[in-house]
């Protein structure tokens, strides 16, 4: 069952790739049916893994024995991140039925989206470093290709610098894998901490964790490496920004970061130092770089970078709220980033503009974009009672609790800077008077409206993941298996007896 | 060792490439000639002494054989840089229809 | 009244004639490349690379039309999809005993030609998936024909 993560979607895009080029029903048909089977099956996943020993699935690929053999291992951690980025592609999927009737070859589009979904659900449940990295690359190229999707002159250079960063990132990733198996000759993460434990620390490990954090820092959009992403994610159609921005950068950078630091190189006071400066300055920046825009969409991908931050914060204080509030703070944010793109997307579907100055008074032409807009904007800024308040809290409290007084500080004031950013957007935006140009406008088709919808009803409830019932689902098994650290090798095998 | 450290260089020449030349196809080239060179590393690491070529052919010592993993990882690393290399040579053809140059100093459409 | 083959597209008329002897050649010692995948080096990926070198060689002497009639962009991308799918069928074909991608055929005799249970079949799905891949990168490389601003 956990290889159909990854079959499903790869069976559908090569289906599209055969005939969909006859009608576009049934490309629309084959790709949601994918994306739809994949997000039932995750939701199926979560609710069947308490009855496994040790919330633990391991699948033998091929029926070889690791270390020899490859293995797909589903914990508490990868239902939970697999759960967010199904959820996230069947509703961006209902919205590109109606939206990319703008762009020419719809089936082109949606064999790329499902190739990019495989990928990122191959490198969640993959339990080998060198699948992990091969499944990276996947979901990188099909990405560089939807970003260039529209070839205008703007968005093949954001596409050309994107691509060059990545493919540096890339390297250092593999070059880092190769030192890894140059010390401990083995590829699969449960026998490297195993491996890794029995030798003595040396420099090795620390040169190896260096060229990890640069690489999978640059996917993640970390600040000293994040110049890509202002160009890359508005040049994007709207919804492969927010996939982009809502997941990829979750799934390739912040989840491989976490597993291979957490589970396998093992933490230690200086690296949990590096993730929380690293987070606090992600958030100011992306924040005070984010004020003075007047592109609604390059304006949100600033702010993908500050709350970004706030995750890697939560992971670098290494108690176990702070790393509640990351995870739950990863959620949420792939939710409200999603619909605040979404919404761009729609507003550019009907006027055909993103620059906020041209905007004004949409309010009373288009209700349904514009209170969607209105809960993610107050769920983004942290304002109670949606779901970023409740992460954003947590994430503040268990700084608090480490007695790190600064960090919680500026968390605050990115807050603050957050909200009056949203302030802004929703004044220009949707508030104001309609300009004469826009007396004509009509709300956006019923598939848009279904998936904005959807999202921002999740917005609004998803405060309830914190009580103990849903939250024993769905966090508590993703904070334990950090919690764990190098004891997941252990887990592993004892399930494979 | 001295194999090893001619890696780096090699890597260090790519990094360069890709730093400072201002032509769009000078810097593909110095990322593909980063991708070799971790490639190389790869493929030199898994050398053993005295070892022979891993295919297995009636009578052939089993023994003694270098390393045939290191191989499979270089193989799909090749496949993957070959899909990324095309990809960034089409968007730079594309490019130089778009703005008629391949000098990055002029293409500086998005700022801010 | 014989038409000049140097009007037409295409390269001069030596390098057709010898085209139409050598392109054969190209395409089968690339099918033994893929066929021999589990006796010699080789397999998928680098047979794949030869007979897609075997099309472009096509395509390169006699011009872009006359490619375009023998291999039309529909069936290209059919074959591509094709080979995916044959890849991925034979992995969950392993289901039926019992793991996904499991050697579900016999083993055979060692070093003979039908043998190493599902990898053959493999490497072929791979070798039409990588032609046909690399045939459309070349043929999305020299797609444009743009006048060079003087």
């Amino acid at each position: 069952m956990v290889p159909l993560f990854v079959v499903v979607p790869l069976a559908m895009a090569f289906l599209i790739v055969m005939v969909g080029r006859r009608s576009e029903f049934i490309s629309d048909f084959l790709s949601n049916i994918g994306s739809g089977f994949s997000f039932i099956l995750s939701c199926a996943v979560l609710f069947i893994l308490p009855h496994f020993s040790s919330r633990i699935i391991v699948y033998k690929i091929g029926g070889w024995l690791p270390p020899v053999g490859i293995n797909l291992v589903v914990d508490g951690l990868s239902s939970f991140m697999l759960v967010t980025i199904n959820l996230i592609a069947f509703m961006l999927n209902i919205f590109c039925i109606s939206y990319m009737r703008k762009y020419t070859a719809k089936w082109k589009f949606y064999a790329l989206f499902l190739l990019m979904l495989a990928g990122m659900n191959g490198i969640v449940v993959s339990g080998d470093i060198f699948n992990m990295f091969v499944f990276l690359e996947i979901a990188s190229v099909a990405s560089f290709a939807l970003v260039a999707y529209g070839v205008e002159a703007e968005e093949l250079e954001a596409a050309f610098k994107y691509i060059i960063m990545s493919a540096l990132a890339s390297s250092f990733i593999l070059l880092g894998i190769a030192f890894l198996y140059s010390y401990t000759s083995t590829l699969n993460l449960a026998d490297l901490a195993g491996v890794l434990q029995a030798k003595a620390p040396s420099n090795v490990v620390v040169f190896v964790s260096v060229l990890f954090i640069l690489g999978f820092g640059l996917k993640a959009a970390i600040v000293p490496f994040h110049a890509w992403l202002p160009d890359a994610h508005p040049s994007a159609p709207a919804p492969v920004s927010s996939f982009l921005s809502g997941v990829l950068i979750k799934a390739l950078g912040i989840y491989a970061l976490i597993r291979i630091f957490y589970n396998v190189l093992g933490v230690n006071k200086a690296l949990l130092g590096i993730f929380t400066s690293l987070g606090v300055l992600s958030i100011m920046v992306g924040v005070l770089l984010a004020i003075g825009q007047m592109d609604l969409k390059r304006l949100l991908a600033y702010h993908s970078i500050s709350q970004v931050g706030y995750i890697i914060l939560g992971l670098g204080l290494g108690t176990p709220l702070g790393i509640l509030g990351g995870l739950f703070h990863l959620f949420n944010h792939s939710i409200f980033k999603s619909l605040l793109f979404l919404n761009s997307g729609a507003i550019e579907y009907s006027i055909g503009t993103r620059n906020l100055e041209e905007m004004g008074g949409l309010r009373r032409k288009m209700p349904v974009t514009s209170s969607t807009s209105l809960v993610a904007s107050m769920a983004i800024s942290g304002v109670p009672p949606f779901n970023g308040f409740w992460s954003k809290l947590i994430i503040i409290i268990a700084c608090i609790q480490a007695h790190r007084i600064g960090l919680a500080f500026w968390a605050i004031v990115g807050s603050i800077l957050t909200l009056s950013s949203f302030m802004k957007v929703q004044k220009y935006a949707f508030f104001g008077s309609l300009k004469k140009a826009y007396d004509s406008l009509k709300e956006v088709p019923w598939s848009m409206q279904f998936s904005m919808v959807i999202l921002a009803v999740i917005c609004i409830v998803g405060g309830i993941l914190i009580l103990p019932y849903l939250s024993s689902l769905f966090l508590w098994p993703a904070k334990e298996v950090l919690v764990h650290g190098v004891g997941y090798k252990c887990l592993v095998f004892s399930v494979l007896r | 060792m001295s194999s090893y450290i001619l890696c780096f260089v090699l890597f260090i020449i790519g990094l360069y490439g890709i730093l400072r030349k201002r032509n769009l196809i000078k810097i593909i080239i110095g990322t593909v000639i980063c991708e070799y060179a971790v490639n190389l590393f790869l493929i030199i690491f898994g050398y053993r002494m005295g070892g022979h070529a891993p295919i297995h052919s009636p009578g052939a010592d089993v023994a003694n054989m270098v390393d045939p993993l290191v191989q499979a990882l270089v193989l799909t690393a090749i496949v993957i840089s070959l899909a990324t290399t095309a990809l960034v040579v089409a968007v730079a053809i594309r490019i130089y229809e778009k703005y008629g140059t391949f000098d990055i100093t002029k293409i500086r459409k998005l700022r801010g | 009244m014989k038409k000049s083959y140097r009007q037409e597209a295409g390269m001069s008329l030596i390098v057709k004639v010898v085209t139409r002897l050598t392109v054969g050649l190209i395409l089968l010692y690339g099918i033994y490349i893929v066929t021999h995948g589990h006796l010699s080096p080789g397999g998928g990926f680098a047979g794949g690379v030869i007979i897609a070198l075997s099309f472009i060689h096509l395509m390169l002497a006699f011009g872009r039309e006359e490619a375009l009639r023998r291999l039309s962009k529909r069936f290209i991308s059919f074959f591509e999809g094709l080979g995916g799918l044959l890849f991925l069928i034979i992995a969950v074909l392993g289901y039926k005993a019992g793991y996904f991608f499991y050697d579900w055929l016999s083993k055979g005799k060692p070093f003979s030609l039908f043998s190493a249970g599902t990898i053959p079949l493999s490497y072929l799905a791979i070798g039409i998936k990588v032609t046909f891949g690399l045939f459309a990168i070349f043929l999305a490389l020299i797609a444009l024909k743009f006048k060079v601003k003087e």
